[in-house]
């Protein structure tokens, strides 16, 4: 764990690139961008340690926009990709970005195993109930009702509920925020990427542009009214009836993180082209 | 935004001072980060507005710098200069931001940060028992009042806009 003097020592500009993000102004992953920064800044990690993974989507643009190692990745699959390199590189801290289309639909299946592995990683879902990069189509996360021209009346389908999936799962850390409270959001995200295991963290991040009545979500959040429990069917009961708006650290479990024994790595080349012999 | 529970608390005149500094700071980092997505956004006018807003937060930061002398408020700021839920009153909510919005609408914001920076410092001052700290706050309010002022009268230049001043002829909403 990093001393106060590192924590003091790191700013949370250090971990900014040069590159200027493109959301819409009023876009809420514009705080959320800002909470990464905030808590590597008080993990008082340096950069090089961390890797920023995502896949498609608005939200998924966001490792360009850290100075941390970064891969932008297929649509869906960084979950995969970020399993991969965390069991290869245990020593690195790995932060998973996604969107609700990204995480919850194409990348739904990884997300169910992802949380069923358990591997020491963070996964961070910033929700607008939207796809906004490809303008305004219904997510799985969206309401049933939310009525547009490209679902007219709406999808009459019922809206994935995130948070239950995760922990039915085997998610071992379950938090939900809300972007417009960037310094909460950051120290959630702190406790998250300490927690062992796989951590999970839905950030409710309104879409100004495609879900404009998504601005009414800074009224409507408010803290959880009891702290996390480390039981599943209490959380989930917690998380069922709940309004959907409780920020704060929901579940909090202490399954062991799933990490796979290597062997020593081969060395010699032709020892390695031997193993690939059919 | 600040929240009155979870304000930082000042016991002296060096929180005071880091926490005047990060007010500040806070305040500059939002207007660059405002003018840097309205330059993305191709806003020229508000692009203008929110650097000139950066500027003049960035003479009040190094000011409240200088004012603090031997004290360290940059250092100071990061351990006592902490808001848990909300925010510094001066950093300008994000999520107010829109691609068309007008320079009025850059004052309006403007004008809430300096109204809540104004009411901050002006708890400090009913709330503390030190002096010290109780007559540079005070400073501070007057300060504070004389920014709201000037935000007021910047605004009589930029007149409220039309209701209409969201509509896009061509809106991003393509496919809605």
């Amino acid at each position: 764990m990093a001393t106060l003097d590192m924590r003091l020592a790191c700013k949370p500009a250090d971990y900014k690139s040069d590159v200027k993000p493109i959301w819409c102004p009023g876009c809420g992953d514009y705080h959320v961008l800002m909470s990464f920064t905030r808590a590597f800044a008080e993990l008082g990690l340096p950069p090089e340690q961390i890797v920023v993974v995502s896949g498609i989507g608005c939200s998924s643009r966001i490792p360009a926009y850290t100075s941390c190692y970064g891969f932008h990745g297929v649509h869906g699959r960084s979950l995969a990709l970020a399993a991969g390199l965390k069991v290869t590189r245990p020593d690195l801290t790995v932060v998973v970005a996604s969107g609700d289309g990204d995480g919850y639909s194409i990348g739904g299946n990884h997300f169910l195993h992802a949380c069923r592995r358990n591997i020491d990683m963070t996964y961070v879902v910033m929700d607008n109930r939207i796809y906004g990069m490809t303008k305004g189509q219904p997510s799985p996360t969206t309401e049933s009702e939310f009525d547009t021209a490209l679902a007219p009346g709406g999808t009459g389908l019922r809206p994935f509920h995130p948070l239950v999936v995760a922990l039915a799962s085997g998610a071992n850390f379950v938090a939900r925020c809300f972007s417009g409270e960037p310094n909460e959001t950051a120290s959630i995200l702190v406790e998250a990427i300490r927690h062992p295991g796989f951590s999970f963290v839905e950030i409710l991040s309104p879409c100004v542009t495609f879900r404009p009545d998504e601005k009414e979500w800074k009224s409507l959040v408010h803290p959880a009214p009891v702290g996390p429990t480390n039981d599943p069917a209490k959380a989930a009961r917690r998380i069922m009836t709940d309004d959907g708006f409780n920020i704060g650290i929901l579940y909090r479990g202490d399954r062991k993180p799933f990490q796979p024994a290597f062997g020593t790595p081969t060395a010699d080349v032709a020892a390695l082209e031997k193993d690939f012999e059919l | 935004m600040s929240k009155p529970d979870d304000a930082p608390k000042i016991t002296s005149l060096a929180d005071l001072f880091a926490v005047a500094y990060q007010i500040e700071a806070d305040a500059v980092e939002r207007y660059e980060t405002l003018a840097a997505q309205m330059e993305t956004h191709n806003n020229p006018e508000l692009v203008a507005a929110f650097r000139d807003l950066a500027r003049a937060e960035a003479i009040h930061r190094d000011e409240i710098r200088r004012l603090a002398g031997e004290i360290d408020v940059v250092e100071h700021a990061r351990k006592v200069a902490t808001w848990r839920r909300g925010e510094s009153p001066e950093a300008i909510e994000l999520g107010a931001a829109h691609y068309l919005m007008t320079p009025w609408h850059a004052l309006q914001l403007a004008l809430e940060g300096e109204k809540r920076a104004l009411a901050f410092f002006a708890s400090v001052v009913e709330t503390t028992k030190d002096a010290d700290v109780k007559k540079m706050a005070e400073e501070f309010v007057e300060e504070e009042a004389e920014h709201v002022n000037l935000v007021n009268r910047l605004l009589r230049k930029h007149p409220k806009p039309r209701d209409t001043w969201s509509d896009d002829p061509d809106p991003p909403n393509a496919q809605g």
